[in-house]
């Protein structure tokens, strides 16, 4: 009983990491319908220059202090990067037809992953965080919660809440839902599609860069880990239904639980279980378990 | 008052046919004077042209842009193995009915992919690629994570062997272009061809789009498994990361795009040109597979129609014309 509710735990904490994965994807497939193939290869990225990063401040020597210094310095990085690509390449790729922008984001995933073991070679890397990675908050019943999943775990609330609200409340989320559900007519009411959209990806880009930090220090990076982020994202999206955030991180959470489950019964059987489960609500649900739009 | 006249076959497309029966009469007879490596190199790229082709049906044509062919590439493969080892068929025999066994296995399939549309269709076949690589990887019977050896074969010489391996790459090869070229051709190929250019339009004039569409993916997954089958014949050795690898799909992408999406000449272009620059350039391991990702790139955004299509668009050349021009 106790052991399957650390399984239950760590699962949910591990969704948590997912969920922010899973954001960026949503908001950029939710405001302009692309879906960016090098989306895992972003998340590895931004955890390569995380590991380089600290690497050239002489390494993190049991401090903390260069990591949050380098990433607070990624995350306006990761914003400008995501404003140019969508203005300058990704914007021409968007249409009715899905292909023009899924090569384009399927070469840049090839370009990044070769370009990152040319720089790293293929070993894994990971950052160092010193006491972090073991520190743990005990709970009766002899559990414990690691206290940098916690942190993860609010890191990816507070993201849910915040892009919400954001959506919900703000003139830019109005623009957002504006050129997502008619783009011509947003844009005789005088909003700048490009711009919003390149916005958009700016956005979805400092949540994939605060992912990749997160999962470089989780556990170790290689620049093939890409792909399969990817598609735990996209589990996770299409799990929790498309069209609310709230949505895609309860999605993010199921998925976290149910490879938990799975790696109980055999360490192959983790990720496998994860896609099991995934096809089993397309077979079900195919709208997801909370739906916000339609179609 | 004059008549009109339907054109479908121009000057160029005869003659491309002409030249076309020459170049497989010489091609028979390659064994008997060619080298083996030669006939090694013609299977390769026979595999990268059907596969291609197929991915080429079913986005160019039938709209559905998959990232998950190496799925039924796999099955093709793998299929073609259990048959030959494990029930004493003859593998060449075993490489068609693996394919039309994985072909029929699609149907199911394509329940669980067509519940998503666009982008999404696409990294949703790429799952269920994942799902078949990882299973195939917990059956021990075919090796496991670790693969297996091909031992059908071991009773025959090794110039047999090759002989025939390369005269069914030659088949397959003959087979998927003229059966392609004459479904578009056909009356269900118009079809197919309405619904690609407004789904719309051609669901309001009769034609069942939901069937068509599952008929093609159904056909490029056959079509998918044998390129699959073949493959694995001429390597002797299969393993789920090889044979269920993205990269089959990444590398077909980038012909059908190299060449021209929605075009027969297309793949032909394009297996071309990447059988070339893998010749020339693969040495160059993680460079060149920038160059490829960064030439995909740049051809969609400057030249959507490809090499053929530029080519068509300043000569206007065609090899395999599907389309019904009238004159008056």
């Amino acid at each position: 009983m106790i052991a399957w509710l650390d399984v239950l735990i760590q699962g949910v904490l591990l969704g948590g990491l997912y969920g922010l994965f899973a954001l960026g994807l949503s908001l950029m497939f939710g405001v302009m319908r692309l879906t960016n193939v090098a989306h895992g290869d972003i998340v590895v990225l931004a955890a390569f220059a995380a590991i380089a990063g600290v690497s050239a401040l002489g390494g993190t020597a049991g401090s903390l202090w260069p990591l949050l210094g380098v990433s607070l310095l990624l995350l306006p990085l990761a914003f400008g990067a995501g404003y140019l690509l969508q203005r300058q390449v990704l914007n021409g790729t968007l249409g009715r037809d899905p292909l023009p922008s899924m090569v384009v984001t399927f070469g840049l995933s090839i370009v990044v992953q070769n370009a990152l073991l040319q720089a790293f070679s293929a070993d894994p890397r990971a950052l160092d965080v010193g006491e972090l990675a073991i520190h743990s908050l005990p709970l009766p019943g002899g559990l414990a919660l690691g206290t940098l999943p916690l942190i993860t775990f609010v890191i990816s609330l507070a993201a849910t809440a915040g892009l919400q609200a954001l959506f919900g409340r703000t003139a830019l989320g109005r623009s957002f839902r504006a050129v997502s559900d008619d783009r011509e007519v947003a844009e005789l009411m005088g909003l700048d599609a490009r711009k919003v959209y390149a916005l958009a990806t700016a956005l979805a880009f400092v949540l994939v860069a605060l992912a990749g930090v997160l999962q470089a220090m989780r556990t170790t990076v290689s620049p093939g880990d890409g792909p399969l982020l990817l598609l735990f994202a996209f589990e996770a999206v299409i799990i929790g239904g498309m069209g609310s955030f709230w949505g895609t991180l309860v999605g993010a959470l199921l998925l976290g639980v149910t490879q938990q489950i799975g790696f109980q019964f055999d360490p192959g059987w983790g990720i496998w279980f994860g896609h099991l489960v995934f096809l089993a609500v397309l077979v079900v649900r195919p709208q997801g378990l909370f739906p916000k739009t339609r179609g | 008052m004059s008549e009109i006249q339907v054109e479908r076959v121009t000057r160029l497309s005869r003659a491309a046919a002409v030249v076309g029966v020459l170049l497989v009469g010489v091609a028979i007879t390659l064994p008997a004077w060619g080298e083996s490596s030669t006939m090694r190199d013609f299977v390769e790229l026979a595999c990268y042209f059907v596969f291609a082709m197929m991915w080429n049906l079913l986005a160019g044509y039938g709209g559905m842009v998959s990232i998950g062919q190496q799925a039924f590439f796999g099955l093709g493969g793998y299929g073609m193995l259990v048959l030959a080892d494990h029930a004493g068929v003859n593998p060449f025999v075993a490489i068609v009915l693996a394919a039309l066994a994985t072909a029929a296995l699609a149907w199911p399939l394509s329940r669980l992919a067509f519940r998503l549309q666009g982008g999404y269709f696409a990294i949703g076949t790429w799952v269920i690629a994942e799902v078949l690589r990882l299973s195939v990887a917990n059956v021990s019977v075919v090796g496991g994570g670790s693969g297996t050896s091909l031992t059908a074969l071991a009773g025959l010489g090794k110039g047999v062997r090759e002989s025939v391996t390369y005269w069914m790459a030659l088949g397959c090869v003959v087979a998927t272009l003229v059966g392609v070229y004459l479904f578009l051709r056909s009356k269900q190929g118009l079809a197919l061809m309405a619904i690609r250019d407004n789904e719309t339009a051609s669901e309001s004039q009769g034609i069942a789009v939901g069937r068509m569409k599952l008929a093609v993916y159904i056909v490029a997954a056959g079509g998918a498994a044998l390129a699959g089958g073949l493959y694995f014949v001429s390597t002797l050795r299969i393993s789920p990361d090889a044979a269920f690898s993205v990269n089959w799909t990444a590398f077909a992408i980038f012909m059908v795009v190299i060449g021209g999406i929605g075009r027969i000449e297309g793949p032909i272009v394009g297996t071309l040109v990447f059988f070339f620059l893998n010749k020339a350039f693969s040495g160059y391991g993680t460079w060149y597979l920038m160059g490829l990702g960064l030439l995909a790139i740049v051809v969609t955004l400057f030249f959507k129609q490809g090499l053929w299509g530029w080519i068509q668009q300043r000569h206007g050349w065609v090899l395999f014309p599907t389309q019904r021009r009238l004159r008056l």
